[in-house]
């Protein structure tokens, strides 16, 4: 259902998205036409409504409203405790597995309520990938590690390719073409978060989620995982998640600014979203003080 | 030169800063502390074995392997464990049956599926206070709930005094051990592996079933030896649901169903009435008694941790 071939020649052409078919319960995007697109705008992948998102009486995020578009890679910045993190777990709906999380607003998915009572979260999660801050593969052979996302979604095609085809595509083939039986465990660092790469690829997403995957990493596995979001991007839309301004500077076509903003009466710190804009905007000419002081790093 | 001269002192001094302290002294005296207990708990358990198998050497150097496949007996010469040791495997297989595949179901549920609400958490301090209760209450309750009421079906021509009774009595004593051992290893199951495994599509199902479980596993197993070992020694509620302490026909020629709604015995059981006798012989047929026992529950639970360990092994 991948609408964008492997090895797509990097064109004017673009997909223009997967448009979301007339009947709403299907929910699942069908591939839409190619066509020639002029237009300075990619198309929208998420259009995010005045999203608030609390956790039991505690208010983690307030209001946020934005666009993530098609083919860009999306940085998520901002002070510790800001609300990246839920923001981003709310766009494939992990959030569901915390108990008194509650969700308000809207998240539109190429058009469709993610939080609409008829999706099926579990087939949001295939379609929008996600990669956490520390390397978690599964307790399990590299291979089953990779093949289990297809297997459980009754991938009926050439699973041995396609765990190559994910692995390649997550540049961690030719290091462990030979080991394919030994446990992701054994692996390093910076060679399990290639790994979970990989895993999230496999079923086939049109989103990843990154959430500081570089945190737990040395400097060269960064900037592995950096240069491999560069290829990735011309397949994937990807929104990543970084402590790292000179990350986000490096990797990201826009980037958006959360911070917290803590309640006079009750001292309760809640997300909000300051600024979304290209990046070297934000870093170069914020139009919000509070970005501008934390971009300088007189702030956070 | 100078610069030479100079660094002498200060090596010295260097020196005395690294060597010369006092070592952590209350470190050591800690640890020292700690290992006098292990000794200590370690040396009374190696004085009771040596005197119980001093105790019950002469049983087994006059009858050797006799004295493990012989019937009861009123003559201390011609008595046997046969008896109580297969009732044992009988009531422990029961227990096994009944008590592991309900507790690691209520502790799946528990853990993985009731919400945390007020009467949940109720729920589970509970079962924390039943896996507490003196053994000899589940043996009340056996009598009253198993012996008395559903005699009809637990044993209609033994009075309920059964396998079934004594079975499910030792099971119903077990089932909170297993429950919270198994909702322990549950807990323990790392939550990036579960977020993986969601994160990439997977229902509840498939995070539990393919997940979860098999990293839970191996320490579900471990809840299962302890409360089979412990049900193998129980003695108390199965002298109230009515386990046989003196003579007992052998079970021969019966079907399964009549040995299990019929009369029984217990290595326990059979070792507390030989206690009780008087005499120098029947001393050391206790003894002896006990040295099986003790054989019996160590190989069962030899059989377990190799079975956890093939599992483990897996990945």
């Amino acid at each position: 259902m991948s609408g964008s071939g492997e090895g797509m020649e990097l064109t004017q052409e673009r997909v223009d998205g997967l448009v979301v078919g007339d009947d709403h319960h299907a929910s699942r995007p069908v591939v839409g036409h190619r066509e020639r697109v002029e237009r300075a705008e990619p198309a929208a992948v998420f259009d995010i409504a005045d999203l608030s998102v609390s956790y039991g009486d505690f208010r983690a995020l307030r209001d946020v409203s934005l666009s993530i578009r098609e083919h860009e890679i999306t940085a998520l910045i901002g002070p510790s405790g800001c609300g990246k993190t839920t923001f981003l777990r709310c766009l494939n709906r992990m959030n569901d597995l915390i108990e008194d999380a509650r969700i308000e607003g809207q998240v539109r998915y190429h058009g469709v309520d993610l939080y609409d009572p008829r999706v099926d979260p579990v087939e949001v999660r295939r379609r929008i990938g996600m990669v956490f801050q520390k390397p978690n593969p599964f307790p399990k052979s590299i291979y089953d590690n990779v093949a289990f996302g297809p297997r459980i979604a009754g991938f009926d095609g050439d699973l041995e390719e396609l765990v190559e085809r994910s692995l390649r595509r997550a540049a961690l083939w030719d290091e462990v073409k030979d080991k394919l039986k030994e446990s992701g465990l054994a692996l390093s660092g910076g060679q399990q978060q290639r790994l979970c790469i990989a895993r999230a690829i496999a079923t086939r997403p049109d989103v990843i989620l990154m959430d500081e995957p570089c945190s737990a990493l040395d400097p060269i596995a960064t900037q592995r995982i950096e240069d491999l979001m560069q290829e990735l991007i011309e397949d994937y839309t990807i929104i990543i998640v970084t402590h790292n301004m000179q990350q986000a500077a490096r990797v990201s076509d826009r980037t958006a600014f959360f911070t917290v903003e803590v309640d006079e009466a009750n001292g309760q710190r809640t997300g909000v979203v300051v600024e979304v804009a290209q990046t070297h905007a934000i870093f170069t000419n914020p139009s919000d003080e509070r970005t501008e002081a934390y971009v300088t790093g007189r702030f956070g | 030169m100078a610069d030479a001269a100079a660094l002498g002192p200060a090596r010295g001094t260097i020196d005395l800063v690294l060597r010369g302290r006092t070592r952590d002294v209350r470190g050591r005296l800690f640890q020292g502390a700690l290992l006098m207990t292990l000794l200590v708990s370690l040396g009374v358990l190696l004085v009771l074995l040596w005197t119980t198998w001093n105790a019950a050497q002469p049983v087994f150097a006059e009858r050797g392997l006799g004295f493990v496949s012989s019937d009861t007996s009123s003559l201390s010469s011609r008595a046997g464990v046969h008896q109580g040791l297969v009732g044992s495997l009988i009531l422990v297989a029961f227990v096994a049956a009944v008590a592991l595949p309900l507790g690691i179901a209520a502790a799946i549920y528990l853990q993985e599926y009731a919400r945390d609400t007020r009467a949940n958490r109720l729920l589970v301090t509970n079962i924390r206070n039943l896996a507490g209760v003196p053994s000899i209450v589940y043996g009340i309750l056996g009598l009253v709930v198993f012996v008395q009421a559903l005699r009809g079906l637990t044993g209609p021509d033994s009075y309920g005094r059964s396998f079934i009774s004594g079975g499910l009595t030792l099971a119903v004593l077990v089932m909170p051990i297993v429950i919270l051992i198994s909702m322990e290893s549950l807990r323990a199951v790392p939550a990036g592996i579960r977020e993986a495994a969601y994160g990439v599509g997977a229902t509840r199902w498939e995070v539990i079933r393919s997940h979860v479980l098999p990293y839970a596993a191996p320490g579900m197993f471990t809840g299962m030896i302890l409360a089979l070992a412990r049900a193998f020694g129980e003695t108390a509620p199965l002298l109230l649901v009515g386990a046989v302490t003196g003579y007992l026909n052998t079970p021969g020629g019966r079907n399964p169903l009549e040995v299990l709604q019929g009369q029984y015995t217990s290595l326990p059981t059979l070792i507390f009435s030989w206690a009780r006798e008087p005499g120098e012989d029947w001393k050391a047929m206790t003894a002896a008694a006990i040295v099986v026992l003790l054989v019996a529950i160590l190989a069962v639970n030899a059989i377990a941790i190799v079975l956890r360990n093939r599992y483990e092994r897996k990945w």
